[in-house]
């Protein structure tokens, strides 16, 4: 039962996904130049409602479904790992022009020179790990 | 129910995204797509080499139930829920990129240079969306997150690591367009 509801929820995801066009890489690269109010607006109206729905969970102490309380883990302190890191993921993002929902999307899509880019993410991922203890935290 | 065939504007998808992060939430889970990597990693036996990837991946199975369902979603997204899938871009931009080889810029919702079934006997293109893919994955990792768990997630819980996050990917994002690009294309 919990499965068909997280592939329920994937499948919903990777709709709107589709459907907003965030999964283009003509967006994508359309954002970078400023050229359409389009991925500020969606990312924007997330944030905004997401701050707005995240703040009443703390305050009202809403519970999840199953009636558990929802933690939601703080990010660790630093400055060197996130700003190095986002660097790095933000010229792939421009470059693939595709980040690690949409690139899936774009698999199911039928895209499939995205396959690529989805295989060799899993590569990046994996030299992380390798390199990890040797990059500035 | 005509305007689900079209393309969904920025205040209907965006608001959709934190709904699914609120679903996500209120079944105990958190969003975040990145993460998936890292487990396809570990299923894959990474962890032999590093202990990055030596945790319970069982435990994050249901994030690739999530992951399977994106597939589907693109899937029904691509065939059965879009008349045509132009995407409908800024006119500069559109001459930017024609002038940059990206021909059919303005007509599609991918570039034919780079995601054609021609890409295959590419070379170019195909070190293009493997470096890509590359920095992708390293740097979801090193940064903690990607769009979904820092700029989606972190931000509404106004962290403040997500920012310097989100920060980064703009700034690797200008560097690509406007210093990178103009040289690979």
């Amino acid at each position: 039962m919990r499965t068909i509801i997280y592939l329920a929820i994937g499948i919903f995801f990777g709709i709107v996904l589709f459907k907003s066009e965030a999964a283009s890489w003509f967006r994508i690269y359309e954002m970078f130049q400023f050229g359409s109010f389009h991925m500020y607006g969606i990312i924007g109206s997330a944030v905004g409602l997401g701050i707005i729905g995240i703040q009443l969970i703390k305050r009202r102490k809403i519970k999840s479904f199953s009636g558990d309380e929802i933690i939601i883990t703080p990010k660790e302190k630093s400055f060197s790992r996130y700003i190095f890191g986002g660097i790095i993921f933000g010229l792939g993002w421009a470059l693939a022009g595709a980040c690690p929902g949409p690139m899936f999307v774009l698999a199911g899509a039928g895209y499939f020179p995205i396959l690529i880019v989805i295989a060799a993410s899993i590569l990046g991922t994996f030299l992380y790990g390798l390199l990890k203890d040797k990059l500035p935290h | 129910m005509n305007w689900i065939y079209e393309p969904w504007p920025w205040y209907v998808s965006g608001p959709l995204i934190t709904f699914v992060m609120f679903l996500l939430l209120m079944v105990g889970k958190k969003f975040g797509m990145s993460s998936n990597l890292r487990t396809i990693c570990t299923i894959c036996g990474a962890g032999k080499t590093t202990s990055f990837f030596r945790f319970d991946w069982k435990a994050q199975q249901w994030n690739l139930v999530v992951v399977l369902g994106v597939i589907i979603g693109g899937f029904i997204a691509e065939n059965y829920l879009s008349n045509d899938t132009v995407v409908d871009l800024n006119p500069t931009v559109v001459t930017d990129l024609q002038s940059k080889g990206f021909t059919n810029a303005g007509d599609a919702y991918m570039p034919d240079m780079l995601f054609s079934k021609d890409v295959f006997d590419d070379p170019k293109a195909l070190v293009i969306l493997m470096i890509g893919g590359l920095l992708v994955g390293f740097g979801a990792r090193y940064a903690g997150g990607c769009t979904s768990g820092h700029a989606i997630s972190g931000l509404s819980d106004l962290q403040l690591p997500s920012l310097i996050a989100v920060v980064g990917f703009f700034i690797g994002g200008l560097v690509m367009i406007h210093i990178i690009f103009p040289l690979i294309f």
